[in-house]
């Protein structure tokens, strides 16, 4: 649906992104991740058409878009924070851009019931922007844009500006949404659990550079860098003759006896989670603590202070590059 | 909380005491005789707002509204696309607008006006110079003229219009032109539909206070408008000290306050859109 062919952008002689090819498939959820500052937004608004690559092309559904303007482009963003028209009732807001396309009145009608109907908007669209709640604002940016039926939708950190509890609702709400609608969505956060829970692959990102595309299952079982092994999940990384490696802390045991384990350390601390608890173990092999996560069946006492033994299997060692 | 609001006592009573007071004793004023020697005096009578209805005085009346409208419009249209290119210029031309913009303020109001006088009488600078080059043959009348008048009230009060509109630009949200852009919308659509009326309150600022001090201003029809072009406020001048009829001056005064509020209430209610009223029903 969208191909991004060797895209890359600079602002003031300095690399924001770096050359990057991507294919992002039809009806697929696609999320850029990474800290601020690692070039996703950018992405996302060259994809947009706000900012034009240095170099490189964009290509959306076989058509290049490079130069074309963001009014030009088949494609809708859902704004961070939402710059919704303050002037404009929750309705009018989502007829703006079908009043733009010329769309015919009764067809223009029911697309806004549509989408006031998917977003659980149908009481509101006589309210204006400052009359609704941080939520109801973000239902209406997406109303917004999916009333124009986009081939792709982008979406910025859309719940970047909302409580915990309310973001863990709308996030179930947004993927339902995404399976019932069939479009593509491109989705942008730093929020590596949200990434998680909603994509269907996800581009992890470092520096204005790709460290790995994949599932979220292949992000989190075989991160190939040292980055993408530590941003997403908690992880030990443990040195070897080879290089590095990592072992997720669900996957390290705690044993009792310290002879014939792999390593042996301190207990620092223990952390009861409620589903799990969490040791952090001090090694005495090498300067630096690694975190044990414990399911709820394990109902050992472990203490602080006290010398333990910790194992893995090898199988769970994932080698990763620097 | 509670205690700021002594923070407006000082002003509160600077405007009782040289306001409100005055404005009443005006009132009372409006409603007395003057004798012979033109004291003010009793009994109570309507005599002012009689004289007003003569066909010279309604006649100067409308004159005084159409030229404020006038000049209010002309400043507008002068004025926004300066604020509009300011509001969106970089922070340093910005500055240097603004200070542009202000810097004549620095200067005595009738000096600035007395330099028209200069530039349009028929020996001046623009007459001067047409005829050098021979785009006329003879000097044109500009001075003294209703032209020189508008010329000299726009001039004046351009700052008035330029200064809210490019606050209200200023402070809007440049995002919702992304937004509108990623929804169809080309430039034109988008300043249409999104900046005007986000810089709505700005226009609506400006427009009342042209319109108010053009409508108010004596010196300027005085300087260059000459003997032919009266405003409302030069016959109010000349009542209260050449001619020292003050019940007729104040009465003129009263009318032109009240008529003034009317219109410029009518002005907010029509330019006053459903998401307006929405907001002050929440606030």
């Amino acid at each position: 649906m969208i191909d991004l062919v060797q895209v890359e952008k600079h602002f003031d002689g300095q690399i924001v992104v770096h050359p990057l090819s991507l294919n992002i498939e039809e009806g697929e959820f696609l999320t850029l991740l990474g800290p601020s500052g690692c070039g996703k937004t950018t992405i996302l608004r060259m994809i947009a058409g706000f900012e034009q690559p240095t170099h490189g092309d964009v290509v959306l559904a076989g058509q290049n878009v490079t130069k074309l303007p963001p009014n030009q482009r088949d494609l809708n963003l859902v704004f961070q924070h939402y710059a919704l028209f303050p002037h404009m009732t929750v309705e009018e807001n989502i007829a703006f851009g079908l009043k733009m396309k010329k769309i015919p009145k009764d067809e223009q009608k029911k697309r806004i019931e549509e989408a006031v109907a998917m977003t659980q908007l149908t009481a509101l669209t006589s309210r204006y922007p400052h009359q609704l709640s941080g939520g109801q604002q973000q239902r209406v940016a997406i109303a917004r844009a999916i009333a124009n039926k986009p081939k792709v939708l982008l979406l910025d950190e859309p719940l970047g500006a909302l409580d915990l509890q309310l973001r863990k609702n709308l996030q179930s709400e947004l993927k339902h949404l995404q399976r019932s609608l069939g479009i593509t969505f491109v989705y942008v956060t730093h929020d590596q659990e949200e990434a998680m829970m909603l994509s269907d692959r996800i581009v992890i990102m470092n520096g204005g550079r790709v460290e790995q595309v994949g599932t979220p299952r292949e992000i989190y079982a075989t991160p190939k860098t040292l980055f993408a092994a530590t941003f997403v999940g908690e992880n030990n990384i443990f040195s070897s003759s080879e290089g590095l490696f990592a072992v997720r802390p669900e996957k390290l045991r705690p044993v009792r006896e310290t002879e014939g384990a792999r390593v042996t350390g301190v207990i620092q601390d223990v952390l009861y989670l409620g589903n799990v608890h969490k040791l952090t173990v001090h090694l005495d092999q090498e300067p630096m603590s690694v975190t044990i996560a414990l399911d709820f069946t394990d109902e050992r006492p472990w203490q602080i202070g006290e010398r333990i033994g910790v194992n893995w299997s090898p199988k769970d060692e994932v080698v990763i590059g620097a | 909380m509670n205690k700021s609001k002594f923070l407006m006592v000082p002003v509160l009573l600077w405007a009782a005491l040289f306001l409100l007071i005055p404005m009443l004793i005006v009132v009372v004023v409006s409603f007395l005789s003057r004798d012979t020697l033109g004291n003010v005096v009793f009994p109570f009578s309507l005599t002012g707002y009689k004289t007003f209805f003569d066909s010279l005085y309604l006649g100067i009346y409308w004159d005084t509204l159409v030229l404020s409208v006038v000049t209010t419009v002309v400043c507008l249209l002068v004025s926004y696309p300066l604020a509009y290119y300011i509001a969106n210029a970089t922070p340093r031309i910005q500055t240097w607008g603004l200070i542009l913009i202000t810097i004549p303020f620095w200067i005595n109001f009738l000096i600035r006006t007395y330099a028209w006088v200069l530039l349009l009488r028929t020996q001046g600078i623009v007459n001067s110079v047409l005829l050098h080059f021979g785009w006329i043959h003879e000097p044109m009348q500009m001075l003294y003229t209703k032209g020189a008048v508008l010329l000299g009230m726009v001039y004046n009060f351009i700052p008035f219009m330029v200064l809210p509109i490019y606050v209200a630009l200023e402070q809007m949200d440049k995002r919702l032109l992304d937004a509108a852009s990623d929804l169809g919308a080309t430039r034109w659509k988008a300043f249409r539909h999104i900046t005007l009326p986000q810089s709505k309150s700005g226009i609506m600022t400006g427009c009342v206070l042209v319109f108010v001090s053009t409508s108010g201003m004596f010196v300027v029809t005085d300087i260059l408008g000459g003997a032919k072009s009266m405003m409302i406020s030069n016959i109010i001048q000349s009542q209260y000290l050449g001619a020292r009829n003050w019940p007729f001056g104040s009465a003129l005064s009263i009318i032109f306050v009240v008529t003034s509020l009317i219109l410029i209430l009518l002005f907010n209610r029509a330019m006053q859109s459903k998401a307006d009223r929405a907001k002050e029903g929440t606030a």
